[in-house]
């Protein structure tokens, strides 16, 4: 493994600016996949801190957290694809604004 | 060198990124995502983590990223006589196989995500990472963290190992029925 001088606080930073881009991406569009990828951006940047934290500790409670969060992410993923399938399939869109009562 | 790479693969990571935040056509915003992807897994090998970022390309580029474009394709078959006469942008997509996104609540967006941002940064700023980093362990000591990684799943995260495979049955289950074709219709079609 490389030796890395990179300071913590890049790392920390990097994983602020890609948070705050997923909460926009959630925030301003309309497609409820793309929103879905706005969600996977934010558990990104919370895995990047996990890592970049667990340099530090031997034990790489960090790391084996983040591996965990990697399969719940998987998981979420799946499920909520099958559910905007079934949202397309009974409202014909699945633009969130026109999707507003849980009942056609 | 290092800090070249890692400067290369942070401005990767984050200008896709935001490719992906501003950019209308879905299918450019999951592409863009990819990039994300991998940037994230070579920060991955730059903070020491190996298996993990392995583990990154698997599930994320190999798997989530793939299941968000069938998604795409999947939900776009009612939708491409409405993307002709596209009411929320008011102009007529180039291609005849473009999906666009609407974009809503920019002001707001703007806005949370700025203050999220602004928020993390004087966090950021205030904490003290001193003692953080001044117990540095020797990482010329471990040459790669797999068999770490693997010891650990089988002797301290045993239970949270078989939870997570559970979890992946339940959640295979489910979108399998979620997903059956007498679902989601409307009752007088069923």
């Amino acid at each position: 493994m490389v030796n890395t001088a990179i300071p913590l606080s890049y790392f920390v930073l990097a994983s602020a600016a890609l948070f705050s881009i997923g909460l926009g991406v959630v925030v301003v569009k309309r497609n409820a996949i793309v929103v879905l990828m706005g969600v996977e951006l934010m558990l990104n940047a919370a895995n990047l801190n996990l890592v970049a934290f667990s340099r530090y500790d031997p034990d790489l409670k960090g790391q084996m957290f983040s591996l965990f969060v990697i399969v719940v992410a998987a998981a979420e993923a799946v499920v909520a694809l099958a559910i905007v399938l079934l949202v397309h399939r009974r409202f014909q869109t699945v633009n969130l604004d026109e999707v507003n009562e849980m009942k056609q | 060198m290092i800090a070249i790479a890692f400067l290369f693969f942070l401005l990767l990571t984050l200008s896709s990124a935001l490719v992906v935040l501003l950019s209308r056509n879905v299918l450019y915003s999951a592409y863009s995502l990819l990039l994300t992807f991998v940037g994230i897994a070579a920060l991955y090998v730059l903070a020491g983590a190996d298996f993990l970022a392995v583990t990154q390309l698997m599930v994320y580029v190999g798997g989530v990223l793939v299941l968000l474009v069938f998604g795409v394709m999947l939900t776009q078959r009612g939708d491409s006589r409405r993307s002709v006469a596209e009411p929320a942008t008011g102009r007529v997509p180039s291609g005849p196989n473009v999906v666009r996104t609407g974009h809503g609540r920019t002001a707001v967006g703007i806005l949370v995500a700025g203050g999220m941002f602004a928020l993390l940064f004087t966090a950021m700023q205030k904490a003290d990472f001193t003692r953080n980093e001044a117990i540095f362990y020797d990482p010329l000591t471990r040459i790669s963290t797999v068999s770490d990684v693997g010891i650990h799943l089988m002797t301290d995260y045993a239970l949270p190992f078989e939870v997570a495979g559970v979890l992946l049955l339940a959640a295979l289950i489910g979108a399998a029925y979620l997903s059956q074709e007498k679902n989601g219709l409307p009752p007088n079609l069923k």
